[in-house]
């Protein structure tokens, strides 16, 4: 009886933990060079069905060449690289079940909107009322079926963008690519579309693989991210592992803000180590899943809004540092706070705004205690 | 009164760069041939005042107008000019097109080489260019030289004082008018379009037809006119190229006002022509005008 209950709760989503599930996508050891540049660098990497695949990293990291590769516009110099089980180096663009929104869009400029996302059903030959049907379904999905008959220089950003992902889905992809989707639009309708392409998502149940530079971008929408440098995949986890314990200094430095603190591990085990990083300080205790040995260097990352701020020192806190306040930035919810400590380090602080900014307790120069737990900060060290 | 002045400034040129011109010889159309200075009647005499003018007025009349339909040589030589152009302007096309699209697929930092390849005649005297061809198509010239030195023909060709030589220098000389349109349509276009159309399902070559050409579309048709428009009233080319057979509304035109001296029916064949280039020149425009729209 318990088990059927639990078969028809919802079952969380991670096929990559599963050891049977078979991925959509396989890189294998896959290298690309144009020239002398080595774009991207011996990757392999397992992508599911129905996944949000974000590729997250710095301009000319490599994400938008693994993306054209999928898409058939490139070709890698080594490896090979299997969509549903089929070795897709040689098959062209137009015959992969492989569809791309582009950064720019692409729109046709010579066709209307309705025209534009018939494009691709006409060029499978479909039936007329059938081509019609899907393209009306289409508008309806993106909202757009006031503007069918619009030309693209008649619509707004925002609207060209939902033009563009309603004809990249109208063939109905198994993978569809999506190369800085919302980079053109403005923060607010950037926010309102990534819910939006969410639900698409999640609606059509096609495998999405996105390429951004925008961590926050990649944090809502994607269900893993692979953070991309140099052609390399440091790691690949879920937007929550990523952000709570990044595998390396580059991961916690390259997503949301984070305190570096550098110092030499003195003892280490039971999923935690310590690391004695200045003087007249108390060592510090982070997460660390593998032993480190005693003396090796090693970085302390913790998030700011990880870090409690007080005037007066905390009685039950593993990790305390003192400090003086420094700066105070004022973000209206909360404010960031820049604690400096006697021997010149810098350590920010953030505090939501629960009191009005009259009443606020601490201000410049005023001596603080900063605090956190032991499983706030993750002890790294690469 | 600024904005005014501003405006007026284009209108100025035009008036009296084009309009008192065209009237001018709308005049001299509707007068008569006179072995005088200038060869023709009537002259206003302004000093008779009014009734001057009355005179002057009467001594107008459409009779060269009218001569032109009884020669069958005019409308034969405006049909051969509209012929001539015409098949100018689809070879202009055909050879304009594939150099307009080779610079703009070039890398970047070709391009301004081969613009300058195509711009660089331009510094030398049309005439003089047409003279080289007559070297280059004459019986004994370059071309026939090449090709029997190669064991291609035995004998040398006719090419020059025929209406072949007329296309070849045609094509010649207005095919930057041609290339330059049509690259500037096709340097704008974002090769993502490609990509996107071939991720759609397109061949390469569906990807042309379907994206490359109708985003084409405006630079063809705008040097099409380019080239069009002053082939129809070409008369150096015909003249130095072109045979005794070659019948061309230019050269005629030239051999009424210089040989006859007879200047009103001259100019009768001028306006003739111009009312035929009328209808090209404001489908140019609204082209143009089309262009700038879909460009906002």
């Amino acid at each position: 009886m318990s088990e059927a209950a639990l078969a028809t709760a919802p079952a969380e989503f991670a096929p990559w933990k599963d050891s049977q599930a078979t991925p959509l996508i396989r890189f294998q050891n896959v290298t690309k060079r144009f020239g002398d540049f080595t774009a991207i660098d011996n990757l392999t990497i397992d992508i599911y069905e129905r996944e949000f695949f974000a590729l997250l990293g710095p301009s000319g990291c490599g994400k938008t060449t693994m993306m054209r590769m999928l898409g058939g516009f490139e070709t890698q110099t080594e490896g090979t690289i299997l969509i549903d089980g089929q070795d897709v180096g040689p098959i062209p663009p137009n015959k992969r079940a492989v569809n791309m929104m582009f950064q720019s869009y692409a729109l046709f400029p010579h066709l209307s909107v309705a025209e534009n996302i018939a494009f691709g059903l006409k060029r499978d030959k479909l039936p007329k009322d059938q081509i019609a049907a899907r393209v009306d379904e289409m508008l309806n999905l993106v909202q757009l079926g006031k503007f069918a008959n619009r030309k693209p220089h008649q619509i707004s950003g925002g609207q060209r963008q939902r033009v563009a992902l309603a004809r990249s889905l109208a063939k109905a992809p198994k993978l569809l690519l999506l190369d800085e989707p919302l980079g053109a639009l403005d923060k607010k309708l950037r926010q309102d579309t990534q819910f939006e392409l969410m639900d698409i998502q999640e609606q059509t149940g096609t495998t999405f693989v996105i390429v951004t530079h925008d961590q926050e971008e990649a944090m809502t929408v994607a269900s893993r991210i692979a953070v991309m440098d140099h052609g390399k995949i440091i790691q690949v986890d879920t937007p929550a592992k990523i952000y709570e314990e990044p595998g390396s200094v580059y991961v916690a430095d390259f997503i949301g803000d984070v305190n570096l603190i550098e110092g030499s591990v003195t003892t280490s085990g039971d999923d935690h180590a310590t690391i004695s990083w200045a003087e007249g300080q108390q060592n510090l205790i982070g997460i660390a899943h593998d032993e480190i040995p005693a003396g090796t260097r090693a970085t302390l990352a913790i998030r700011p809004e990880k870090v409690n701020i007080a005037t007066e020192r905390p009685a039950e806190m593993t990790n305390i540092i003192h400090g003086k306040v420094l700066d105070i930035a004022y973000l209206g919810n909360m404010s960031t706070y820049v604690i400096e400590t006697p021997t010149g380090q810098h350590i920010k602080a953030q505090a939501a705004n629960t009191r009005r900014i009259a009443r606020r307790a601490i201000t410049w120069d005023q001596d603080v205690w900063l605090s956190f737990t032991d499983t706030a900060g993750v002890v790294l060290t690469s | 009164m600024k904005r005014f002045g501003l405006i007026s400034v284009p209108y100025l040129w035009l008036l009296a760069l084009f309009l008192v011109p065209f009237l001018i010889v709308l005049k001299i159309s509707l007068s008569d041939t006179a072995l005088a200075i200038p060869p023709y009647t009537p002259t206003l005499d302004l000093s008779q005042g009014w009734a001057g003018f009355t005179a002057w007025l009467s001594g107008l009349d459409m009779e060269n107008f009218t001569w032109l339909t009884t020669d069958d040589l005019y409308w034969k030589a405006y049909l051969s000019s509209l012929k001539i152009a015409t098949f100018s302007t689809i070879l202009a096309l055909l050879v304009g097109f594939p150099i307009a699209y080779g610079m703009s697929r070039a890398p970047d930092e070709w391009r301004p080489t081969l613009m300058m390849l195509i711009i660089l005649p331009f510094w030398t005297s049309f005439l003089i260019r047409v003279y080289a061809w007559k070297a280059i198509l004459s019986q004994e010239g370059l071309l026939n030289q090449l090709l029997m030195s190669l064991g291609i023909i035995s004998e040398p060709l006719t090419i020059l004082n025929t209406n072949t030589a007329v296309y070849i220098g045609i094509v010649y000389t207005y095919l930057p008018f041609m290339v330059l349109p049509i690259y500037s349509a096709l340097e704008r276009l974002d090769e993502s379009l490609l990509e996107a159309a071939e991720d759609l399902g397109c061949s390469r070559l569906t990807a042309f037809w379907l994206v490359t050409l109708p985003l084409a579309k405006q630079g063809i048709i705008a040097g099409s006119f380019l080239v069009f428009i002053p082939a129809m009233g070409e008369f150096v080319i015909p003249s130095l190229l072109g045979g005794s057979k070659t019948l061309m509304i230019g050269k005629v035109l030239w051999e009424e006002f210089f040989s006859n001296r007879d200047w009103p029916v001259a100019s009768a064949v001028a306006v003739v022509l111009l009312l035929i280039l009328i209808v090209p020149i404001v489908l140019f425009q609204r082209n143009e005008e089309k262009q700038r729209e879909a460009g906002k």
